[in-house]
């Protein structure tokens, strides 16, 4: 049995914040995981904190990108933050460059930019 | 590459089964990093290079070992990691070098990324045989 990734849920918002060094199925199952939980909350927003993680590859790396893609369809909008400055370099040297996911130097900011997107959507106006 | 005096004490081998072995490896590459000196965005590189290889050697070789070890030139210290399996085998190495290039469902960026990520990088694969990959990163 290989451990989970826990999903928080405040608000409209699904936070996850990886502690751990990965193995790929908790990767997949954490995918899983906040697929699910995106259609079963109605989640908005999803904020993933990888300041944790000291290292990206391209396994967690695509999984950030599938991610973020799967949960724009479902109609939420995620953020990965915190980024170490290390995992970066190497990140886009490794050759990802994450294009379409939306990043922020930390939770703060994350949340900061989700709440205005929110504020901004055409049905909250 | 070159045959680079190893520090002996520092060898170690992990054998690559399963996907936890892939964080046991990870685990390996950065203490050996540390202990030579790396940099943080050094060892990083290398642990990311390191997953991608080891990653490569249980799905696509079916598992095998990784071997690392410290090693000096003259006046440098660098980590040396070797990744081998008796899998299939690359039966084109220039083409598997290639960004995007997979033969599974990875993004093809595993070989050519790690190769981006360290100093020397060796490559050695007969079909039916095994594939090696040797990759060395110095402190600087």
């Amino acid at each position: 049995m290989s451990d989970r990734v826990p999903v928080l849920k405040i608000g409209d918002i699904l936070l996850v914040s990886i502690q751990v060094d990965l193995e790929d199925q908790m990767v997949l199952d954490l995918q899983d995981d906040l697929s699910q939980k995106i259609v079963a909350t109605s989640a908005r927003g999803v904020v993933i904190d990888i300041s944790a993680l000291e290292i990206v590859d391209s396994f967690v790396g695509r999984m950030l990108a599938t991610t973020a893609a799967i949960s724009r369809v479902l109609g939420a909008e995620t953020v990965v933050v915190g980024m170490r400055p290390a995992v970066a370099m190497t990140l886009v040297e490794l050759g990802l460059s994450l294009g379409g996911v939306r990043t922020a130097l930390n939770l703060e900011l994350g949340l900061g930019y989700l709440r205005r997107a929110q504020a901004s959507s055409p049905e909250n106006r | 590459m070159r045959d680079y005096p190893a520090d002996e004490a520092s060898r170690e081998e992990v054998p690559i089964q399963a996907s936890g072995d892939v964080v046991k490896a990870r685990q390996t590459v950065r203490l050996l990093a540390q202990q030579a000196g790396l940099s943080l965005v050094n060892q990083t590189k290398l642990v990311t290079a390191a997953s991608e290889l080891g990653r490569n050697t249980l799905i696509y070789g079916g598992g095998g070992t990784v071997e690392a070890v410290v090693v000096r030139d003259v006046a440098r210290v660098g980590v040396w990691v070797r990744f081998a399996d008796a899998g299939p085998g690359i039966p084109d190495m220039e083409l598997a070098l290639t960004d995007g290039w997979t033969s599974g469902s990875g993004m093809g960026l595993g070989l050519s990324g790690a190769r981006r990520l360290v100093d020397e990088f060796e490559l050695d694969s007969t079909p039916g045989v095994g594939t090696t990959v040797t990759v060395l990163k110095w402190a600087r």
